[in-house]
């Protein structure tokens, strides 16, 4: 199980961000950044929440940001933004924000490998925090076991 | 038994839920077969579910089935997914 690609280039460290909206384009920003995804996936990823809610905040201080399969999808990839304050995203239990992971993926049939060495870092408890207080680039890839 | 888990887009949220899931049900030592969704598949991919894993936001978009919904709050948390499980399928 291997994670997607994350490049220092899709990683930008203590980020402003004025609200879900912004941060959420910063992770689709990282993704172009390091050719995971092309600039309109950012709207992609916003319109899932706007369609279903603030459902990819899927633990304390952590969303993860993404849309599906499509044109929009370079290669598969992930991004990491952190935030230098936290936002809201209207989320019952996990509010506010720290982490915004931006996730791209080429098909949806092969992506569970990639979702499960996620899903492996983060089940590490400590994970969540260590990346919101990560200071560098190298220091992340670190924490996600790069 | 199969347990289905939704989410808006059916990879991502879904998919760590799914592996979560199993990895608990696997300590539980319960065989079942777990989906991941997204929601606009819900009707046909959960006719034959026993559980349906999600959040709350798309509980109502579910609506009525013969499926146990149950809500997570931390994906990543498997001691809230253990309880869960555990009192839906105990």
């Amino acid at each position: 199980m291997s994670l997607p690609s994350l490049p220092k280039s899709a990683i930008v460290i203590a980020a402003e961000a004025a609200d879900w909206r912004a941060a959420v384009t910063l992770a689709g920003e990282a993704l172009a950044e390091s050719g995971a995804a092309r600039p309109a996936y950012s709207a992609e990823m916003i319109r899932m929440i706007e369609e279903h809610g603030p459902y990819v905040v899927i633990a304390p201080g952590l969303a993860l940001a993404h849309a599906r399969p499509g044109p929009e999808v370079l290669a598969d990839g992930l991004s990491i933004v952190t935030l230098a304050t936290p936002v809201n995203f209207g989320h019952p239990y996990n509010d506010p924000v720290r982490v915004v992971l931006g996730l791209a993926v080429t098909s949806s049939s092969e992506h569970l490998a990639a979702v499960a060495a996620v899903a492996n870092v983060f089940n590490d408890s400590t994970a969540i925090s260590d990346l919101a207080a990560a200071t560098s680039a190298d220091e992340v890839q670190k924490i996600m076991g790069l | 038994m199969k347990i289905v888990t939704i989410c808006g887009a059916g990879i991502g949220s879904s998919g760590i839920l799914k592996v979560n899931a199993e990895r608990v049900l696997r300590k539980l030592d319960i065989t079942a077969d777990v989906v991941a969704a997204d929601i606009a598949s819900v009707r046909e991919v959960a006719a034959d579910a026993q559980v349906i894993l999600t959040s709350a936001e798309f509980v109502e978009a579910i609506g009525k089935t013969f499926a146990d919904v149950i809500v997570i709050q931390n994906y990543f948390d498997t001691a809230e997914l253990t309880a869960k499980l555990e009192a839906a399928l105990g």
